[in-house]
């Protein structure tokens, strides 16, 4: 009886894997082994809750952006990510559904530390050049990691992509056109961008992830490759971070907090300074300088508007 | 009279001003006092769609603002933020704070507060700007069809709030009722032109503060009745008339702090 069990589901496997070599797309309500579901979770509810995370650092400079066209920009901007934080739930919600589980589980989950977002949103803000490194610089490492999944194994999660990476590119556009404003202004203004440029540069390169799991004990880069949700490695990708940004940081007059950098004609292949990946491990681990305050503010928002949602679930006759 | 004579009288100039002033400035407080919410919401879906409300009021704010630059009164940017709370304005309503603490820190903001304010001054707006689109004023008049268009939708969202909340349980009742007492100790000034009143009612710019304050009344009575209710009054006795740049101490932060990147260097370009 087991025998044939397990002989069943190894064939149910064995047929899953072919759609996956063969390029099919997986629709929600297809069989997936369960490793292919949790990753998918993982995956996206920490996209998911990135993108909802993430608009909080911005958040900070939306009443403070320094010109009405400004204001206008960034609300825009905040309010698409908010947008890709519940496409992203959405899809999320779907997977979990054989578990019972949803949003308010995902919220639980971000509040009790089980899931993560990621580094650069437990960052620090302190000046206004930071709304435009974090939409030029963060934007755009996003839009590397992003772009590589629009063809990934998951349908749902795919087409959530094809709009999300429409929008980022608008966001890298936004964040640019603050930084070129800045680039071109008065000597405090260039002054600016370079400390945020400074405080930020760590942080963009530990948003690509770890080389490989022996730098952090873990990375989930290898199950998404195996299962065709993404082609690169972190470390291409941050390859690929240097390839397009150094060159511009460069023509911009700024410099690049990290002497050692250099391109080697040879490999092809960017050498530079590690970031602290141990800071890294601390950071995601809710660890980083506004994680909890940043936690908190989600918790208590959550909390205090609990009677809206309790309202809400009442029928309106 | 209207813009297409060559010359405007200085009243007349004096009178658009002095609304344009009003209607940019309730639109720019109420965006700011919108967008302190974002990523507060009571959940993500509302968090996009009262954050896109806050977008289109900010975008009138600046139209309004662009009104004022084109009469000459000065650069909107500047009109908008450099102005001390003693120029403003606004409705005291539009300034008032969404509840205790920062937006940054931990702020425990009051959602019934942000669903009757909405409601009722959006409502409101939706009657000021029906009888702009027919101002002597056509430049006035062009801008009110377009903030129209969008402002239809403002008002069905939160209407719908508004419905929904106080036909559900007794806690977000209760709420509802504290949430409109407070709203409307301070509408008093919504319908109001100040001290301008005569100037602005004369040129034919807009319907006078009592044909507006009626219309208001008549156009959600439906709902009140519906939810037996009856329609709140509106004191006629304010504290304070923000028209006349009578203002609380939240209208000193909020312009701090919308102006703090700004006022680093006015001249520079952003
Ligand atoms: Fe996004
Ligand atoms: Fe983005």
């Amino acid at each position: 009886m087991t025998n044939l069990h397990n002989a069943a589901e190894e064939e149910q496997l064995a047929h899953f894997m072919q759609r996956i070599e063969r390029g099919d797309k997986i629709e929600a309500d297809d069989w997936m082994p369960e490793e292919y579901r949790l990753t998918l979770i993982r995956l996206i509810s920490m996209h998911g809750i990135s993108e909802i995370m993430g608009a909080l650092p911005e958040k900070e400079w939306v009443p403070k952006a320094p010109s009405l066209n400004r204001k206008l920009g960034i609300m825009a901007k905040v309010q698409d990510e908010m947008g890709h934080g519940q496409l992203l739930l959405r899809v999320t919600e779907d997977l979990l559904l054989p578990y019972g589980k949803n949003r308010g589980d995902i919220m639980q989950d971000l509040f009790n530390g089980n899931l993560k977002f990621h580094n650069v949103f437990h960052m620090e803000t302190k000046t206004w050049a930071d709304a435009g490194i974090i939409g030029w610089l963060v934007d755009g490492a996003a839009i590397i990691t992003q772009t590589n999944m629009l063809n990934a194994s998951y349908g749902p999660y795919a087409r959530a992509l094809q709009r999300i990476c429409a929008e980022e590119v608008f966001h890298a556009q936004h964040g640019e056109s603050i930084i070129m404003s800045l680039a071109e202004g008065t000597e405090e203004q260039k002054a600016m961008i370079q400390e945020s440029l400074d405080r930020w540069w760590e942080a963009l390169l530990m948003f690509f992830g770890p080389a490989s799991k022996e730098t952090t004990g873990s990375s989930k880069q290898d199950l998404t490759i195996k299962y065709k949700i993404r082609s690169k490695t972190n470390e291409e990708f941050r390859q690929l971070f240097f390839d397009k940004y150094v060159p511009r940081i460069l023509s911009l007059g700024l410099r690049i907090p990290d002497p050692t950098i250099r391109f080697d004609e040879e490999s092809k292949l960017w050498s530079y300074k590690q970031p602290d990946w141990n800071e890294f491990k601390k950071i995601i681990k809710n660890g980083g300088p506004r994680s909890h305050a940043r936690l908190n503010l989600r918790r208590s928002s959550y909390e205090n508007n609990a009677w809206v949602r309790d309202a809400l679930s009442v029928k309106v006759t | 009279m209207n813009e297409n004579e060559t010359v405007m009288s200085q009243e007349y100039k004096d009178a658009i001003t002095s609304l344009l002033f009003q209607l940019a400035d309730d639109d720019f407080l109420y965006a700011y006092r919108g967008s302190e919410w974002l990523g507060l919401a009571p959940h993500i879906e509302e968090d996009v769609a009262s954050s896109s409300i806050s977008q289109d009021s900010m975008g009138h704010a600046a139209m309004f603002y662009k009104l004022l630059e084109d009469l000459g009164i000065g650069n909107a940017d500047e009109l908008a933020h450099s102005r001390p709370a003693l120029d403003r304005k606004n409705s005291v309503l539009m300034e008032r704070v969404n509840g205790e603490g920062y937006y940054m820190e931990i702020p425990l903001y009051d959602w019934a507060y942000q669903v009757v304010r909405s409601y009722f001054y959006t409502q409101a707006k939706k009657i000021k700007i029906d009888s702009l689109c027919e101002s002597s004023y056509s430049p006035l008049a062009d801008t009110a069809v377009k903030v129209k268009m969008e402002l239809y939708y403002h008002r069905l969202h939160w209407e719908t709030w508004f419905k929904q909340l106080l036909s559900s349980t007794d806690v977000a009742k209760k709420k509802m009722d504290e949430a409109i007492k407070k709203v409307m100790d301070d509408f008093y000034d919504v319908f109001s032109y100040g001290n301008e009143k005569l100037l602005i009612e004369k040129s034919r710019l807009i319907s006078s503060e009592e044909i507006l304050r009626d219309k208001w009344k008549a156009s959600i009575e439906q709902v009140f009745t519906a939810l037996q209710m009856e329609v709140p009054k509106i004191s006629d006795k304010p504290t304070k008339n923000g028209r006349n740049g009578e203002h609380t101490h939240d209208l000193e932060e909020a312009i701090r702090t919308l102006s703090e990147v700004y006022k680093f260097d006015p001249i520079a370009t952003w």
